[in-house]
């Protein structure tokens, strides 16, 4: 598949079900063109994962996932050696009697070869010979500790990793890179410089209805105008988490298969809590009248038809 | 490439306005940003938007900056035929390197009011006074801030999920040092080594009130977060008046004047009204609540004095104390005879304190770092045993 455009990312994130805005289309064009690392950051649920896993799809190449957790380190990022299966075969060799004739210099040299390596997330996507480069997702950066990001400079910025037993391996092509952030601790300027930024937004109101009417195919344009409406409405009454697209297709998914026509009162209620996962939101909205919630979704809903 | 291309001088000069405005732009992001342009072209407005903002921005919070400096800079550009932009770039230039001189000299001499350079300052609606730290009685300060950098404060640590080694015997495994062993000793498993999980310093976020009551207190207490700010790692520093400013960066310098000044020219609202509530959901929202004081230790310097409704502030105290490791209030009032909790917003975040101290002193700031020290569940007797009083 040929991106040489803006437009031409834009149609095939399209083409998948992802309705990008311009701003991360660029970002994504020229993430692909000047092969730079995309770092993404947003609230959570605005489908910064998702984009990682359509990309994959457009490029029809490999998504490899690296979560990121405290206290992940390069023996769980890079590679690592499967110790047990070096142990097996000393014994091995010392039990046929071999060990003695190939002298322990060979015989060391045997325990670090590729054979008994382990490839993890980082090393596979660069060790990659065939076919497309895979796109490699870095998820969730801003759990893993600040000492891990150095690791992440070298193979982010040369696309090599050396493994000193072996060598440097180095990509051929280099793989397509989306790191994500939750901002829960300021990512290093070192990384962030080797990256392009994009920060991604909630959807406005057309395009979250289109996202709807995309994801959840057997729901009706009219609920899922109500639908995105009373997102919307619920995002900009100061709650301690506003609902994201994915809760907003969680929503859509769950009134679709309840069979429900159009919001009501009593359905709203019901299904809130596939929005809204605090109790004090839920308070909230009920302070503020679920009723006056649905009238605003049926009056956005209409406007524009 | 050639150097005076429209693009290059298109960058160049973009990334002078930015910088001119406050954003750290470094110069290979300019040169990433001249190979994005010869990707997206100069023509469409949205298309240079975004590659200058995928390119050159590195943080949320910079948005509002950069959009205003782009309008002015793309409405520039689009003003003026190609042979004169070169001209009109370097006025701006200029301009903004005037407005620099300024601040290094930090004497409030009026800058030009020319068009340009008001547009380029940014002032927010809220200009409320830049404050000169030489005003105050200088030798003093420095000398409390050396006593403040001597000051640990480590606070009781958390275990963490990274592994160490052991020495004696546990239920992990580490089967990578067990195996190096086995190779110097001819391949023989003589012994086997151990992992064990790590502890690591728990977070401290300090929240300092800036508003006019704490004053007196302010230009202290911000010395004590610089130091802490350097002196030890995961810390969080922010102010709190009419809004909310994050000011760890600017505390980050290890020279306390320039640290100071960065931090007095990133806040805006010093000596304003408090609005504690909004501000700690302010806080709650964006940083808090997400994971930056998550597992932390908490500390507020504040005089307790709201403007805002006490219900938003027992609101956003409920949701942090849920969080964080421990919440310490320090109160420079307290110290005062016959002190009680008794303004409105002090009474109604009491419930929700681990730890009341008082802050006006430097022996106090020395009895917040014992503080600091203690174990949690210590506090926890002792907010029970305050609620059954």
């Amino acid at each position: 598949m040929s991106l040489q455009s803006v437009a031409d990312v834009r149609s095939a994130l399209d083409e998948h079900n992802y309705l990008a805005s311009d701003g991360l289309a660029t970002a994504v064009f020229l993430a692909i063109s000047l092969n730079r690392p995309l770092l993404l950051e947003g609230e959570a649920g605005v489908g910064k994962t998702e984009l990682a896993k359509v990309l994959a799809k457009i490029r029809n190449s490999e998504l490899i996932r690296l979560q990121c957790y405290e206290g992940i380190d390069a023996a769980q990022a890079m590679y690592d050696w499967d110790y047990s299966r070096q142990l097996l075969h000393l014994r091995t060799v010392e039990a046929t009697g071999e060990a003695t004739s190939i002298g322990a210099e060979k015989l060391e040299g045997q325990l670090y070869s590729e054979k008994f390596l382990i490839r993890r997330a980082l090393l596979q996507a660069i060790d990659q010979h065939t076919g497309v480069s895979p796109v490699l997702l870095i998820d969730e950066i801003d759990r893993a500790d600040d000492e891990f990001e150095a690791y992440l400079l070298e193979v982010l910025s040369d696309f090599q990793i050396t493994i000193p037993e072996l060598g440097t391996y180095k990509a051929t092509t280099p793989p397509l890179v989306v790191l994500t952030s939750n901002r829960t601790r300021d990512v290093h300027d070192a990384l962030k410089r080797r990256c392009l930024y994009h920060w991604v937004e909630h959807p406005d109101f057309d395009r979250e209805v289109e996202i709807v009417k995309r994801r959840v195919p057997q729901v009706a344009e009219n609920l899922a105008r109500q639908v995105a409406a009373a997102v919307e409405a619920l995002r900009k009454m100061q709650l301690y988490k506003p609902p994201g697209v994915a809760e907003t297709i969680d929503w859509a998914t769950a009134l679709g298969r309840l069979g429900v026509g159009e919001l009501d009162e009593s359905v709203v209620q019901a299904t809130l809590g596939t929005v809204l996962k605090y109790r004090e939101d839920h308070e909230r909205v009920r302070e503020s009248g679920v009723a006056t919630l649905v009238k605003q979704a049926f009056e956005r809903g209409l406007y524009s038809n | 490439m050639n150097t005076s291309s429209p693009a290059h001088k298109m960058a160049v000069a973009f990334a002078r306005i930015l910088r001119g405005a406050g954003i750290d732009v470094p110069l290979d992001s300019v040169i990433v940003f001249v190979s994005a342009l010869s990707k997206v072209g100069l023509e469409n407005r949205d298309d240079v938007y975004w590659a200058a903002y995928a390119t050159l921005i590195r943080r949320h919070e910079d948005s509002p900056i950069f959009d205003r400096a782009f309008a002015i800079f793309w409405d520039q550009l689009i003003a003026v035929d190609t042979a004169t932009y070169e001209q009109q770039t370097e006025s701006v230039t200029l301009l903004i390197d005037s407005e620099d001189t300024n601040n290094d000299d930090s004497n409030a001499a009026p800058v030009d009011e020319e068009e340009n350079t008001l547009t380029l300052r940014f002032s927010s609606i809220e200009t409320l006074r830049e404050k000169d730290f030489a005003a105050y009685s200088e030798t003093e300060l420095r000398e409390a801030e050396q006593f403040m950098s001597s000051l640990k404060l480590a606070g009781p640590p958390k275990r963490s999920l990274r592994l160490q080694k052991a020495n004696r015997k546990g239920s992990r495994h580490d089967i990578r040092r067990t195996m190096r062993a086995v190779l110097q000793n001819d391949g023989e498993p003589i012994e086997r080594y151990w992992r064990e999980p790590s502890t690591k310093l728990r977070r401290l976020v300090v929240l300092l009130d800036i508003s006019g009551s704490m004053e007196p207190y302010a230009r202290a207490l911000l010395r004590f977060m610089h130091a802490a700010v350097v002196g030890r790692q995961r810390v969080e520093a922010f102010t709190l008046g009419t809004r909310l400013t994050r000011i760890t960066r600017e505390l980050a310098n290890r020279d306390p004047d320039r640290a100071l000044a960065r931090t007095s020219a990133q806040v805006s609202d010093w000596s304003g009204g408090t609005r504690l509530g909004e501000c700690l959901q302010n806080f709650n929202d964006n940083w808090g609540v997400g994971s930056l004081a998550r597992g932390s230790i908490f500390v507020i310097l504040s005089d307790g004095w709201d403007r805002g409704e006490p219900q938003v502030l027992a609101e956003q105290m409920l949701r942090l104390q849920r969080v964080a490791y421990r919440v310490i209030w320090v109160n420079p009032l307290k110290v005062s005879p016959g002190y009680a909790p008794l303004a409105r917003g002090m009474a109604a975040a009491m419930p929700y304190i681990d730890d009341f101290v008082e802050g006006h002193s430097l022996d106090a700031l020395r009895e917040l770092t014992a503080v600091i020290a203690r174990d949690s569940r210590e506090s926890t007797e002792m907010r029970k045993a305050v609620s059954n009083a």
